[in-house]
C-alpha cells in the first residue's frame, strides 16, 4: 500500500480507498463542525435574537453567567499597565484552565476562525504545487509574542489588536465587517504565495501564546502504531507544524510515541490522512506503542499487545 | 583538519547571527505595530465614548473590544468602529450623538457589562457622566440666537435648567423683544448628545464635543476671590485699603487734583468749565501731601 518508487498519489488517497471517504476526512470535517458551533454561538443573538453567548472572542459572556476572555489580550492589558477587571481575570483564567488540559492551540485548529483560512490556503498551496517560501524559525513567533508585550507596555495600548486577524474577523463577523475580508484576503495570499503555514504556523503570538499555556496538556495525539508506518509522508503533508511528527513518528524502542511538542494543534488531521491508522489520541501517559494489527510483510516482534 | 572548537564556534556564530536577525526583524516590526497602536489613539471629535470610559490613553490599554457594552445598550446607541470605515480604534465602542445620542440610563448597563473596568464602575450615578460637553457652536443660526423661541435642546435636556438654562436678554434688532439664549453649564453636562440630536437645524448649532476641545482649564493657583470671601464672610486680607474706583470725567481719576480741574496746572488743558461741581466732590481717599 505503499508508495513505491517515484509514483505519487495524491495526499490521502490511500486512506479514502481504505477507510472511506468520512473515516479519512473525520477529524477534518468534526473541526470545521466545531469551529461553524462556536461560531454560530457568538451568531444565534444578532441572527436569531437568542442571546446565550455575548460578546466576541476577546471576551464574552455566556448565559449572563459565564465569563470567558483571551488570556493573551488579558496579558497584553497588565503589560499596558492596567490592571483588568475581576470579570476579566476570571474568564482569562477559566480559558487558561480549559486549554492548559486538552492542549492550547486546540483553540487553533477547533475554534478560531482564521483557521478555515489558512487550512483553504494550505490546500490549494498544496494543489499547485508552489514552493513552500519564507520559513522563519519557528521561534519567530515566540519573539513577535514578546515584541507584541513589549510594544503593549511602550505604547500603553493592547498592540496586537490593532492587526489581530483573530478577532477582527471574529468581531466581524458578529458586529460588522468593516474592510476585514480585505485582512482575510491579506492572510490567504500570505499563506499561499509568501510563507507555507506562515501566519499560523510562524506569525501568530496568539497562537504562540496558546502553544505555551498547553505546553503540559494531557490531550495528546500519539504515533501509536508507528511500527506500522510506510512512509508514504501523507501526514507530513497535511501537518501544519510538521516539526512535531518526527520525534514520534520515527523514534525508536523507549522514544515515546507521544507527540509532545507544544506546537501540534491536535487537528487530528495526521490521523485521518494515515492509511496506516498510525496515529490516535489519547493522553500524555500513555507511552505504549502497538504492533501493527493487520499482516505487513516484515513485522516487527509485537512490543504491546492490545485492541 | 576539524578541532573539536571549531563546530561549537561555529554553533555560537550561528546562534548570535540567528539571535540578531530575529531581534533586528522584531525591532523594525515592533516599531511598526507601536506606530499603528499609538496612531490608533486618534479619536475622531465627533466620536464619543461610553459613560464611565476612561480617558483615551487609559482606554485603549483597558478596553479589549469585545463588544459587551454595545450588546447591552438598549437603545443601540454604542457601535463597534469597524475596520477602515469609522473613525475610532477598529473594534472600540463608541457613539455619534446626531445618529443615536446616549439616553443616560439609571442602571448604566454599559458599565455594568464591562469585563476589563475600561468603563469604569466608580461611575454609579448617570449624571455625573463626562462623555462630552454640548458647546452652542454656532449663534449665527441657532434660532434661539435669531430671536426665535425654538427652545428644543433646552427642552429635551435631561438636566434641563441645570445642564442648559435661558438667559434672556434685549433684542437688539428688533428692540423689542427677548433673546434667550441656550447656555451650557459644563459641570451638569453629561455629554449625551440629546441636544444635538434634536437640534432642528440641517446641522446642529450644538454639539457634543470631547471635553478637552470643548473646555479650557484654569491654573491650579488660579482663586475666585469672590468666592472665597463669600465662603469666610469677610474680606480675605484684613485691613485692606479700598482704593479710588475710575470713573469717568473730571473727578477721582484725577490724582493732582482730585474733585476737578484746577485751572493753569496742566498745560495744556481747557479751562475749568463752568459750574458748582468744582470744591463740593470729597474723596474718600487722598494722596499725602498732595490733595487739598
Amino acid at each position: 500500500m505503499s508508495t513505491n518508487g517515484k509514483v505519487h498519489i495524491p495526499v490521502g488517497q490511500e486512506a479514502v480507498e481504505l477507510k472511506g471517504w468520512y473515516g479519512a476526512h473525520k477529524f477534518l470535517i468534526w473541526r470545521r463542525i466545531s469551529q461553524a458551533f462556536f461560531l454560530f454561538l457568538f451568531l444565534m443573538g444578532p441572527w436569531l435574537g437568542i442571546w446565550w453567548v455575548k460578546g466576541n472572542l476577546a471576551s464574552s459572556l455566556t448565559f449572563d453567567f459565564l465569563p470567558l476572555s483571551d488570556p493573551f489580550i488579558t496579558l497584553q492589558m497588565i503589560f499596558a499597565r492596567h490592571w483588568p477587571g475581576t470579570t476579566a481575570l476570571v474568564g482569562a483564567f477559566l480559558v487558561i484552565l480549559v486549554y492548559a488540559q486538552i492542549g492550547g492551540r486546540v483553540y487553533c485548529s477547533w475554534v478560531c476562525p482564521i483557521n478555515p483560512v489558512t487550512d483553504g490556503a494550505s490546500w490549494l498551496h498544496r494543489k499547485l504545487g508552489i514552493q513552500k517560501g519564507w520559513q522563519p524559525k519557528r521561534s519567530a513567533r515566540i519573539w513577535i509574542l514578546g515584541t507584541v508585550l513589549l510594544v503593549s507596555f511602550a505604547t500603553g495600548t493592547i498592540a496586537w489588536e490593532v492587526i489581530n486577524p483573530i478577532t477582527m474577523l471574529h468581531r466581524g463577523l458578529v458586529f460588522g465587517m468593516g474592510w476585514v475580508w480585505g485582512l482575510v484576503a491579506a492572510i490567504f495570499l500570505f499563506d499561499l504565495f509568501v510563507a507555507r503555514h506562515g501566519w499560523c504556523g510562524h506569525v501568530c503570538p496568539v497562537g504562540a501564546f496558546y502553544g505555551l499555556i498547553g505546553a503540559r496538556s494531557l490531550l495528546r495525539i500519539s504515533a501509536v502504531k508507528r511500527d506500522a508506518c510506510d512512509d508514504c509522508m501523507d501526514c507530513y503533508a497535511v501537518c501544519p507544524e510538521i516539526h512535531v511528527i518526527s520525534p514520534a513518528l520515527k523514534g525508536k524502542g523507549e522514544a515515546t510515541p507521544l507527540i509532545l511538542s507544544p506546537d501540534c494543534t491536535n487537528c487530528g488531521r495526521c490521523i485521518d490522512v494515515c492509511a496506516m491508522d498510525v496515529f490516535a489520541f489519547t493522553n500524555r501517559f500513555d507511552t505504549h506503542v502497538e504492533a501493527p494489527t493487520d499482516a505487513v510483510s516484515d513485522p516487527e516482534p509485537p512490543t504491546q499487545n492490545a485492541a | 583538519m576539524a578541532t573539536p572548537a571549531k563546530p561549537k564556534k561555529i554553533d555560537r556564530r550561528r546562534f548570535l547571527t540567528d539571535t540578531a536577525r530575529m531581534a533586528a526583524g522584531c525591532a523594525v516590526g515592533g516599531s511598526l505595530l507601536a506606530y499603528v497602536a499609538r496612531d490608533a489613539k486618534a479619536l475622531p471629535d465627533q466620536a464619543l465614548r461610553p459613560p464611565g470610559a476612561l480617558a483615551e490613553d487609559d482606554f485603549l490599554a483597558a478596553c479589549v473590544r469585545c463588544g459587551l457594552c454595545v450588546r447591552d445598550c438598549p437603545y443601540d446607541t454604542l457601535v463597534l468602529a469597524e475596520l477602515g470605515q469609522d473613525g475610532p480604534a477598529t473594534g472600540t465602542p463608541y457613539f455619534t450623538a446626531r445618529d443615536i445620542p446616549c439616553e443616560m440610563c439609571d442602571d448604566i448597563p454599559c458599565i455594568a457589562a464591562c469585563p476589563t473596568g475600561a468603563l469604569d464602575k466608580g461611575l454609579t450615578n448617570i449624571e455625573h457622566a463626562q462623555m462630552g460637553t454640548a458647546v452652542l457652536v454656532d449663534q449665527e443660526n441657532c434660532l434661539n440666537f435669531l430671536g426665535l423661541r425654538c427652545d428644543v435642546c433646552y427642552r429635551v435636556c435631561p438636566m434641563i435648567d441645570e445642564a442648559i438654562t435661558l438667559e434672556p436678554r434685549h433684542n437688539e434688532r428688533s428692540g423689542a423683544h427677548a433673546i434667550f439664549e441656550p447656555i451650557v453649564h459644563a459641570e451638569h453636562c453629561t455629554g449625551c448628545g440629546i441636544c444635538e440630536k434634536k437640534c432642528v437645524l440641517p446641522e446642529a448649532a450644538i454639539k457634543v464635543l470631547p471635553v478637552r476641545l470643548a473646555r479650557g482649564t484654569p491654573h491650579e493657583h488660579y482663586r475666585k476671590g469672590w468666592e472665597e470671601k463669600d465662603a469666610k464672610g469677610a474680606p480675605v486680607v484684613e485691613g485692606i485699603i479700598d482704593l479710588p474706583d475710575r470713573l469717568p470725567g473730571p473727578g477721582t481719576d484725577n490724582l493732582a487734583a482730585p474733585g476737578g480741574y484746577i485751572d493753569g496746572l496742566v498745560d495744556g488743558l481747557p479751562a475749568m468749565p463752568k459750574g458748582n461741581f468744582g470744591g463740593s466732590f470729597e474723596p474718600t481717599f487722598k494722596l499725602p501731601g498732595v490733595g487739598q
